[in-house]
């Protein structure tokens, strides 16, 4: 089969590969019709995450048709049409059973280096480094789908794939980013970046009654873009204005009751020595990027919420805990649980309360996958979503 | 821990001995015994023993040890030493009742599936059975495992039969907590090769059956709770012989 393979930073490949298996018994194997890159995919195409390896099968937002079910997964059959979530989950655990999936204790075969990371692993990621669990990702046009039984949400025929293949990521992301918020009436929400999961979670603010949204960026269009797709959208670009002025004039004062950084930095290290050498490369991206994050903390109303889908991997220099503490700030954070938030959000697609195409600026064959990650990761103002189709 | 026939022979070749004659006979005979005994143990730490085992067999064939390097030492002259206790300590908790772990373990039959050192455990009697592991260099090694003490649905102990090489002893325990599933504790003591290097060797390399024996037990867990021991083994990459690239 074909599928976009990591072949170092700045470089992927699209190549001839075979055809995956089942491992496990609770696994499937899924004919993909419909892909996306993501922007957790350039931080593995910028290089910034460790444990890639040459020739990893890129790709965690995918769906398709089962084509082989493995004799532990009752509940798919050939021909179902189905979208996989990027968390791989093993739906037994004490986490799963609580909705916490992605923090499964048995999907990640690599869970001993998470371990000497973090404490404890996270679930096991498709196509996001072996730290995640060294998954074969879903930009090909096969995959395996492990604890298929758990993951996979059948959708009907009757919706096209484009309105429901960002139920494998960003729509979720996106919407977990706003409930984390805890939105009660008359809450102004700040979004933090205005990239997909950004788009996504403006949506799921107002869905969840938000009064007001704030989304703030430095490229105009996905601004303007946000404007034209939310009726009382507020926007701020940051290169214009001082953002925690805006925010405190626009709130009369107060600040925003919740703040959502979906911008995110993501750097990791996966031994002890080179925790040390991540710190050290933590001090110098901290210029850019964890700025949201501390901004965010800062802007943030007393007694607020700050919700964080963007990605961390590592150490955070200068993490203002004088504010947190002082304000009485509430922290939420971490990668989606992804089968806690599909079935609800199918049901409002279904009943046409959103349709998630909207957030698609470019449809491309997996073939040119590698124009889409270049133009994806520059061109940030015409290049906001890109789906590929393998077949 | 994987290398080439030729490597390991070229390597042979090249280094310097600093392991006197009589010890090498005594690292030879104790290596082969504590892989075997590592095994009595359930194989639970099996890995780790061979590991340490496989190191005296290496050192008592070749007259050379690394850990000696490591350490500074050398055993021109043989001084004796008191034999030291190594003691592995671990705990998981599986999200399942004491009794469905227990009945599990209780059936050494089934170990080598989360014990992946170990090639076959049979049952030889009411409270005895039979182990085969993997040992280095394609070997392996039997030997027998008697029960000594078991509560039903709460813990199992063991012990080496009479006249072991390495006397060691083992218990592994299930207990229940209020909403967490079950606790399950696992404690090891074996007695390393008699000796100065043998209390030497263990404390070198006693982190070793830690790391093992919590790998196992996640196995265990993964088994238990979900089944299945997810794996990624045999999974296509561009890393595949076969792959290449489409522009082709
Ligand atoms: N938690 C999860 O499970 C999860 C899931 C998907 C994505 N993510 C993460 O969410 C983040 C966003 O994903 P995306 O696909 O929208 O990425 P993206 O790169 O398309 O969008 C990020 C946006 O943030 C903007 N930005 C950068 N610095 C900023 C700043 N200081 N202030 C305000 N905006 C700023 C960028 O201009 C860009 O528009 C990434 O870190 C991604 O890895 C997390
Ligand atoms: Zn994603
Ligand atoms: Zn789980």
């Amino acid at each position: 089969m074909k599928a976009v393979c990591w072949m170092g930073k700045h470089k992927v490949e699209v190549m001839d590969v075979p055809d995956p298996q089942i491992i496990n018994d609770r696994d499937a194997i899924i004919k993909i019709t419909g892909t996306a890159i993501c922007g957790s995919d350039l931080h593995l195409y910028n290089g910034y995450i460790p444990s890639m390896m040459q020739g990893d099968i890129l790709g965690h937002e995918f769906m398709g048709e089962v084509v082989e079910t493995g004799k532990g997964v009752g509940n798919l059959k050939k021909g179902d049409r189905v979208v996989v979530p990027f968390t791989i989950a093993c739906g037994k655990c004490f986490f799963c059973e609580r909705e916490m999936y992605s923090v499964c204790d048995n999907s990640n075969p690599n869970a001993g280096g998470q371990e000497t990371l973090y404490g404890f692993s996270g679930s096991g990621l498709f196509g996001f480094s072996h730290l995640m669990g060294g998954f074969a990702g879903g930009q090909a046009e096969y995959a395996r789908v492990p604890f298929a039984d758990v993951g996979p949400i059948k959708v009907p025929d009757s919706i096209p794939d484009e309105k429901v293949l960002f139920l494998s990521d960003i729509f979720p992301t996106g919407f977990m980013a706003a409930n984390n918020c805890n939105i009660q009436e008359g809450d102004t929400v700040a979004i933090w970046g205005a990239g997909p999961v950004g788009q996504f979670a403006a949506k799921s603010a107002f869905m969840l009654g938000a009064e007001r949204v704030v989304m703030i960026d430095h490229y105009q269009d996905r601004l303007d873009f946000a404007k034209a797709n939310n009726e009382n959208v507020e926007t701020i670009n940051f290169d214009d204005v001082d953002v925690y002025d805006k925010l405190k004039d626009i709130t009369g004062g107060r600040g925003p009751d919740s703040c959502i950084d979906a911008v995110g930095l993501e750097s990791h290290g996966t031994s002890v020595d080179a925790l040390l050498d991540y710190a050290k490369a933590a001090v110098y991206l901290a210029t850019d990027r964890p700025h949201a994050l501390r901004q965010a903390i800062f802007c943030v109303r007393k007694g607020g919420t700050v919700s964080i889908p963007g990605a961390y991997g590592g150490f955070m220099d200068k993490f203002p805990i004088g504010a947190a503490f002082n304000k009485g700030l509430t922290f939420k954070m971490g990668q989606t649980h992804m089968q806690a938030y599909m079935p609800r959000l199918l049901t409002a697609i279904e009943e046409g309360k959103i349709d998630p195409s909207f957030v698609i600026s470019h449809r491309l064959k997996l073939s040119e996958a590698p124009v889409a990650y270049d133009n994806f990761n520059t061109e940030k103002n015409q290049w906001r979503k890109v789906v590929l189709t393998p077949h | 821990m994987q290398h080439n026939e030729n490597s390991i022979t070229q390597f042979l070749t090249h280094i310097n001995q600093n392991v006197s004659p009589a010890e090498r006979v005594v690292s030879a005979v104790s290596g082969s015994g504590l892989i075997a005994y590592g095994l009595k143990q359930g194989g639970l730490f099996g890995a780790a023993l061979s590991l340490l085992g496989g190191g005296l067999l290496y050192r008592g064939a070749t007259g050379h040890c690394h850990v000696y390097d490591a350490a500074g030492i050398t055993t021109a002259d043989d001084r004796p030493s008191p034999s030291s206790r190594v003691h592995v300590k671990k705990s998981v908790t599986i999200n399942k009742s004491p009794a469905e772990l227990y009945q599990f373990w209780r059936n050494f039959e089934n170990l080598p599936q989360f014990m992946t050192h170990l090639e076959s455990v049979k049952t030889t009697g009411e409270k005895t059975s039979r182990w085969v592991a993997k040992a280095p260099l394609g070997a392996s090694v039997e030997w027998d495992a008697e029960i000594t003490s078991e509560r039903e649905n709460e813990r199992i102990g063991w012990k080496s039969i009479e006249g072991s090489e390495i006397p060691n002893s083992g218990v592994v325990e299930f207990l229940p907590t209020s909403n967490r599933g079950t606790e399950v504790r696992v404690v090891l003591t074996y007695e390393p090769p008699a000796g100065y290097f043998g209390s030497l060797v263990a404390r070198l390399f006693g982190e070793e059956p830690n790391q093992q024996v919590a790998e196992d037990l996640r196995r265990f867990k993964r088994l238990m709770e979900s089944g299945t021991i997810m794996k990624t083994e045999g999974q296509p990459s561009g890393r595949s012989a076969k792959a290449k690239s489409a522009k082709a």
